[in-house]
């Protein structure tokens, strides 16, 4: 199944599930915490995700299992359905994004894990010693820069379907070299070849923007089809109900609008939140500036003319970790902005997150569902 | 139609590594990667002779060789990679048939490659001799979290149910005369896809209703154990041993 | 063919007692407005009504799935609620509409013992429990396939034979006839009329109705409007229009009944 599409022009779009031997053994065994700390906490976050609500009662209606299951299936087969790209190259979803969106963070990083796992051991695709960090990279990476994004322009922008599906581009576009961006990171600390990390960098993060263009543009389409028909199954755009109709004479009415208590607190937090994509963006500029700037741009003209190997053979004889900051970033001019772009998704994903975990603090600590006091 | 994707993985056969309990051969087949794994690359000969067990272990499975070879093309992305690896890794040069290359990158694309290869021959023996369900007992065995098991099942359940109402949508696509050949019609596929989204999801609403009907409170029963004797797990244990043999050799060597 | 478990005395409280039962969904949207419907044991009743009646959401307040309305339901006099919630599950059986959403499990035999296992059967017992059940649809020869190998008439079997597997006081079947050819169909009828049990099936198919229950229900705009024997109702031709309800072109009820 996955062997007939093995021809030149669809290696590059292929998802990379790393093999064995690639990383080295300590930091595949560290991306395996990794990997498993995550799984771990995702178990106990997917199941208030994916909580009960409605049916079977507080009793023992488990809805985790059977949901994740199928939507791990669901994932399964859409890595399986090819997007023509052009001429006879074809790419697929990766799928961290959309699951994310769809059915949560939580549940979306262990439907990754799982067909991870079930691509490692039934079809030897990505090595067992690496399914760490191919569970960090492609699952854990995606699934939280993704809705860290999501969530963060969700809140951001007017609550309409149109900025939900809008978002869905941008956080699966930045989720998939932001992926690429983690992979190098791993590559550069534990990395058993000695491809310059500089290179590792720009090629993996330039062939990702390409990807992640498909797949922005694919996770918004589905997302946006599914909120059109279903909107209530798109975890993300919960709270975009539509206002309720009364049936008055044959015809409906609006309800007169009830208060509604999400939108009358939203001005501080959505001043904090362009506040911080201000921040981000400035720091994202310095760096850049800073990077562009730096006095080792002789070593970018070196590179390009190839006669760089002598100045970075020390650089990759040894600590490698050391060098990674000026070489990923000098090298070229390319990388310089990808860095800044990754930064700006970096900082978004950390500030969205630690928002989020605030704010739901915050929700939980004030009991009452109806009557919400002003903050 | 409903012929899995499961089925072309496992071969049927009766032979002493398809009666080992599953639990010790994933046990064995991890401990056999990590090993092979820590090898150092300059030991070549270590991984010919991992290659040897690996082809043991093969016959004593009745796997065929063009089996085997076939299942290993998943890493033609990686050969791809490594092949270009003594082109652009810098360092000392040798020359080899008129053309340049580095002697790291040779190394490396070595190490990525024999290292890759066993590691999925190894995979690949383990699905070819043991079933789905066996697989998934085997992992709950070895103390995989309850809740990733089910998952794990319910995903390799309900894989082939899912592929094939997207296989029927596709039909139905081309049978309004739609054929995909471009971005122009990425927005089509799309909406197959979103709608699959919808039925997974709907299926896994009603098969929770179903579960909950016949008594589930949010563990599986248990209908099956898997258990091994201590002569099983010896005979599972001697290829991560062996193979660890090895290395230690290569190690010292 | 099998006794029920425990020899029945006459006296004993019907399978099935609905009372009053009235539900709106948590969006608002009500299902049931007052349903009233006793089943005795041993009884075969179809519950008959157009699309959107208020049937599925009755078959889930049988089991407790959906609580929390107006009235209740007793099974064997047991009243369908928190408290006696695993115990209520195994004795009623609902064979839903898609077997693919009943048979979860990689194989037949573990799907049939899931129920049973559940309520903590182990060992010989167990297999011999599931062993049972398939046998009485006949799918014996099945136990160790994929449930996504077999033919969908086969899929339904094991589907009734998982709910079987558990004993049950009632039976309740959700679209038993759906997409069966003739001769599954024929097959599942001779299987169900076969089984000692008590069968409530909600069904379109009035033909199969008529074949298999000799009482029938009629469930429109979310109470039961009608209730009498299979034939009468199918015959009374202005009942029938009013309730959506139409039989297949050219059937005549009382050449057949």
């Amino acid at each position: 199944m996955r062997s007939c599409k093995h021809f030149a022009g669809a290696l590059i779009i292929q998802d990379v599930h790393v093999p064995d031997g690639f990383i080295n053994a300590p930091v595949s065994v560290a991306a395996g915490v990794a990997a498993a700390g995550a799984v771990a906490v995702s178990l106990r976050g997917a199941r208030r995700e994916l909580g009960d609500t409605s049916r079977a009662g507080g009793h023992g209606g488990e809805r985790t299992a059977p949901l994740a299951g199928l939507v791990a299936a669901f994932i399964f087969a859409v890595q399986m359905l090819n997007f023509p790209v052009a001429a006879g190259t074809s790419g697929h979803l990766l799928g961290g994004a959309l699951a994310a969106i769809l059915v949560g963070p939580w549940t979306g990083v262990l439907c990754i894990a799982v067909v991870l796992l079930m691509q490692g051991i039934l079809f030897a695709d990505g090595g067992l010693t690496a399914l760490g960090v191919n569970i960090t990279v492609m699952g854990v990476v995606t699934v939280v820069v993704a809705y860290a994004l999501f969530r963060g322009l969700v809140l951001l922008l007017p609550r309409t379907r149109a900025s939900v599906t809008a978002a869905s581009f941008v956080a699966a576009l930045v989720s998939v070299p932001a992926a690429a961006a983690a992979f190098t990171v791993l590559y550069a600390i534990g990395g058993t070849t000695d491809v310059p990390v500089s290179k590792v960098l720009t090629a993996m993060v330039g062939v990702h923007v390409l990807i992640g263009i498909g797949e922005a543009v694919i996770t918004m389409l589905t997302v946006g089809a599914v909120v059109a028909v279903r909107p209530d199954l798109v975890y993300g755009a919960r709270g975009l109900t539509a206002p309720l109709k009364l049936r008055v004479g044959g015809e409906l009415v609006d309800a007169a609008p009830a208060a509604e208590p999400a939108t009358a607190p939203a001005g501080s937090p959505r001043k904090l939140w362009i506040g911080g994509v201000v921040t981000a963006l400035v720091l994202a500029g310095f760096v850049s500036f800073y990077a562009s700037a730096s006095p080792d741009g002789l070593e970018k003209v070196a590179a390009d003319k190839g006669i760089d190997s002598k100045v970075e053979d020390h650089a990759a004889a040894d600590s490698p970790l050391a060098d990674y900051g000026v070489k990923g970033i000098e090298t070229a001019r390319l990388s310089g902005g990808l860095a800044g772009a990754i930064g700006v998704g970096a900082t978004l994903a950390v500030g969205t997150g630690t928002f989020w975990v605030v704010r739901r603090r915050r929700t939980r600590t004030e009991p009452g569902t109806h009557a919400e006091t002003t903050a | 139609m409903a012929a899995g994707h499961a089925h072309k993985l496992y071969r049927h056969a009766h032979s002493p590594v398809h009666e080992l309990p599953p639990h010790t051969k994933l046990a064995a087949v991890l401990g056999f990667v990590v090993v092979v794994v820590s090898t150092p690359r300059e030991a070549v000969w270590a991984f010919a002779l991992y290659a040897l067990l690996l082809a043991v272990v093969a016959a004593k499975a009745r796997v065929p060789a063009g089996f085997l070879l076939k299942r290993l093309l998943i890493e033609v992305p990686f050969v791809a990679f490594a092949l270009l690896m003594p082109f652009v890794v810098p360092g000392e040069q040798t020359t080899v048939l008129g053309v340049s290359l580095s002697v790291p990158g040779l190394w490396g694309a070595w190490n990525v490659l024999a290292k890759g290869t066993l590691g999925v021959a190894a995979s690949v023996l383990l699905a070819s001799t043991t079933e789905l369900r066996e697989l998934l007992l085997g992992l709950q065995r070895l103390r995989l979290p309850p809740l990733l098991v089910q998952i794990a099942s319910f995903m390799i359940r309900y894989g082939d149910v899912i592929t094939d109402e997207m296989r029927r949508m596709s039909v139905a696509r081309r049978s309004r005369g739609f054929e995909a050949r471009g971005v122009r019609h990425w927005g089509v596929l799309a909406k197959s896809a979103g709608a699959l989204f919808i039925r997974s999801y709907e299926r896994g609403e009603r098969v929770h209703l179903a579960m909950v009907s016949r008594g589930y409170t949010g563990t599986m029963p248990v209908i099956d154990e898997v258990t091994a004797t201590r002569a099983q797990w010896t005979y599972a244990a001697a290829l991560p041993l062996t193979a660890l043999l090895i290395c230690l050799l290569g190690w010292t060597l | 063919m099998t006794a029920p478990s425990t020899p029945v005395p006459p006296t004993a409280a019907p399978s099935l007692d609905v009372r009053g039962l009235a539900y709106a969904y948590p969006d608002g949207h009500q299902a049931l407005f007052g349903v009233d419907l006793t089943v005795g044991r041993g009884e075969r009743v179809a519950l008959l009504g157009p699309n959107g009646a208020g049937k599925t959401t009755l078959v889930l307040h049988l089991n407790g799935i959906l609580t929390g309305g107006a009235g209740g339901v007793t099974v064997a006099g047991l009243p369908v609620g928190r408290k006696h919630l695993a115990e209520i599950r195994r004795k009623v059986g609902i064979v839903f509409q898609d077997p693919d959403d009943q048979l979860f499990m990689p194989t037949v035999r573990e799907d049939v013992a899931f129920g049973p296992a559940a309520a903590g059967l182990r060992g010989a017992e167990l297999e011999a429990v599931v062993r049972k059940a398939l046998d009485r649809v006949g799918m014996a020869e099945y136990a160790d396939r994929p449930p996504h190998h077999l033919s969908f008439g086969q899929r339904r079997r094991v589907a009734v034979a998982t709910v079987l597997a558990m004993e049950p006081e009632i039976l309740v079947l959700d679209e038993p006839s759906s997409n069966l050819d003739p001769a599954s169909r024929r097959e599942l009828a001779d299987i169900l009329r076969s089984l000692d049990v008590t069968v409530l099936m909600v069904t379109h198919d009035l033909p199969y109705a008529l074949e298999l229950c000799p009482r029938a229900v009629i469930l429109s705009e979310g109470v039961i409007a009608a209730d009498g024997r299979t034939s009468d109702i199918l015959a009374d031709e202005e009942l029938m229009a009013r309730h959506r309800l139409e039989l297949p072109f050219g059937f005549v009820p009382s050449s057949v009944a």
